[in-house]
């Protein structure tokens, strides 16, 4: 089984395709929707995991290829150089899926790799600089 | 009598027997035991805050060089320093932007550089005199073959603040970071009932020459800070409820550790210095105890929206610091998210290590020399001389 994290990106006239029904049903792939930016006429932005066998994912991606939606794989990630952080919380402003979050009980910071997006809006938000991307 | 005194917490603490308890502790001890029993057992609360504080510099005295040079102006790793005073002294100010790496170095990375140690490039000019012929020197200095190398702050340690939120429908880079379109967020910076002042209220037991912990060394309030506003509006327990006192405080660099001094960068504002605090209140009777039981649900600040550029900017609400560090607060109906922009953790370690340095007897609480004014409102500054006025 693989695991990627991609970027769906709806021209305004293929928002109604019920994408991740037919990825589910007819390659099964497992799909946790990360963040989605869809309106009816409008681009949309779909950012989700796929899990599957390698065989699966490839022909899910050629068959939202098909559709006339274009997608992204993430490449980068986010690294959070922990050692040097003073858990301000000043990043935790602006993450806008939550993977960066403060811990209620002792004030850390936590980071969720998972739910990254690697937007990169820490990266400029965080006082100490101590957020950076792979290249 | 149920008082006790400077002196007689001081014996115990030297003794080794002073019973110390950070202001968070404090809560849950006079919750179990009562005010009473309480006043009597604890001798010191210890109170912190670890935030960005741009009102921060460090005066530096360099030694003579031979020839001597009577330095006028003064660069530090390329961050031009104050040296309108006397020949080898210069004043390096937190927020000073480098001229040359443009606004990701400044006078706050070479405080963090120098107390970690770091060599750092000095470079000054002179007009040269019959007694400093020098004209021109550029070496490296440390905090090792300086001489005297003191933070003095004039405001630090905010007796609370304003919350920051954005009405408009543009992101905003701010001093309280950035603040999303259409209150996409709200972010506040305090320390809530661990902060120094808002555990003495009224200024009792922190004045002018009260022993603190600044940055890892022993340093002490110089003064009230500057913007010192004792006369803001309070609530019944007399936290007041927006900013209010401020201090300025002096301490030794050759003693500090940058475990609780950082260099920060505020995306498209500029240059801040993250300070940790720390100040002992000594328990000197039941209500002074009662002042240090204050909770967070009881402090209370306005949300504040940054994107009207104007002194008086319209607050939107009053908001508690528990529903602050909620996670979320309701703005106009909507549930925006909150972001704390200094570090509790940080404040907690220092709150920590204070009591622990209080009790091994190694940091004495200390009497004020004078107190605090009390009445002291801020002037504004009017734009005169607009016209054919000159004064």
């Amino acid at each position: 089984m693989k695991k990627i994290k991609v970027s769906l990106y709806y021209p305004a006239t293929e928002v109604t395709k019920p994408i991740t029904y037919h990825l589910i049903k007819d390659f099964d792939l497992q799909i946790n929707i990360l963040n989605a930016d869809i309106s009816l006429n409008k681009v949309g932005k779909l950012v989700i995991d796929i899990i599957g066998t390698e065989w699966n994912i490839e022909a899910g991606l050629k068959y939202i290829q098909d559709q006339g939606i274009k997608y992204k794989l993430f490449t980068r990630s986010l690294i959070w150089q922990e050692n040097a952080c003073v858990h301000c919380g000043a990043c935790t402003a602006v993450c806008p899926s939550g993977a960066l979050a403060m811990d209620k009980q002792n004030w850390s910071l936590t980071f969720d790799k998972e739910k990254c997006m690697v937007c990169e809006l820490c990266v400029k938000a965080c006082p100490l600089k101590v957020m950076c991307v792979t290249i | 009598m149920g008082y006790k005194s400077f002196d007689e917490i001081n014996e115990k603490i030297r003794s080794g027997k002073a019973v110390v308890a950070t202001a968070d502790e404090i809560i849950d001890i006079v919750a179990e035991k009562g005010v009473k029993q309480a006043a009597k057992e604890i001798d010191v609360v210890t109170t912190a805050t670890f935030g960005p504080m741009c009102s921060s510099g460090v005066f530096i005295n360099f030694g003579h060089s031979d020839p001597p040079i009577r330095m006028a102006k003064v660069w530090l790793n390329d961050v031009p320093a104050y040296a309108g005073i006397a020949a080898v002294d210069a004043y390096i100010g937190a927020t000073e932007v480098s001229d040359k790496a443009e606004s990701m170095y400044g006078g706050a990375h070479v405080i963090e550089d120098l107390i970690a140690g770091k060599d750092i490039k000095l470079y000054a000019e002179s007009y040269g005199t019959h007694c400093y012929p020098r004209e021109e020197i550029s070496t490296y200095i440390n905090k090792s073959n300086i001489n005297q190398a003191y933070m003095f702050n004039p405001r630090n340690a905010y007796q609370n603040y304003s919350a920051a939120t954005n009405t408009s429908n543009k992101t905003l880079y701010t001093y309280l970071g950035t603040l999303l379109p259409n209150c996409g967020n709200v972010t506040y910076s305090t320390s809530g009932q661990l902060s120094p002042l808002i555990n003495d209220p009224y200024y009792r037991t922190i004045g002018i020459g009260t022993r603190v912990f600044l940055a890892g060394a022993q340093g002490y309030v110089a003064w009230e800070g500057t913007q010192h506003n004792p006369e803001q509006k309070r609530s019944e327990n007399g936290v007041p409820m927006g900013g209010a006192g401020t201090l300025a405080l002096i301490g030794d660099i050759k003693q500090m550790d940058t475990r609780f001094v950082r260099a920060a960068i505020f995306e498209k504002y500029g240059i801040s210095l993250f300070v940790g605090v720390g100040i002992p209140i000594p328990i000197l009777d039941e209500e002074m105890l009662l002042q240090t039981t204050v909770k967070d649900k009881d402090i209370f600040t306005n949300i504040y929206d940054y994107s009207v550029p104007l002194r008086s900017r319209p607050a939107i609400r009053s908001v508690s610091y528990e529903e602050l560090r909620s996670g979320v607060v309701e703005l106009n109906g909507k549930k925006v998210t909150t972001a704390p922009m200094s570090s509790l953790k940080k404040a907690r370690e220092i709150a920590q290590l204070l009591k622990q340095q209080i009790e091994r007897g190694e940091f004495l609480v200390s009497q004020p020399v004078a107190s605090l004014p009390m009445d002291n409102k801020p002037n504004s500054l009017d734009i005169r001389g607009a016209e054919n006025e000159k004064d």
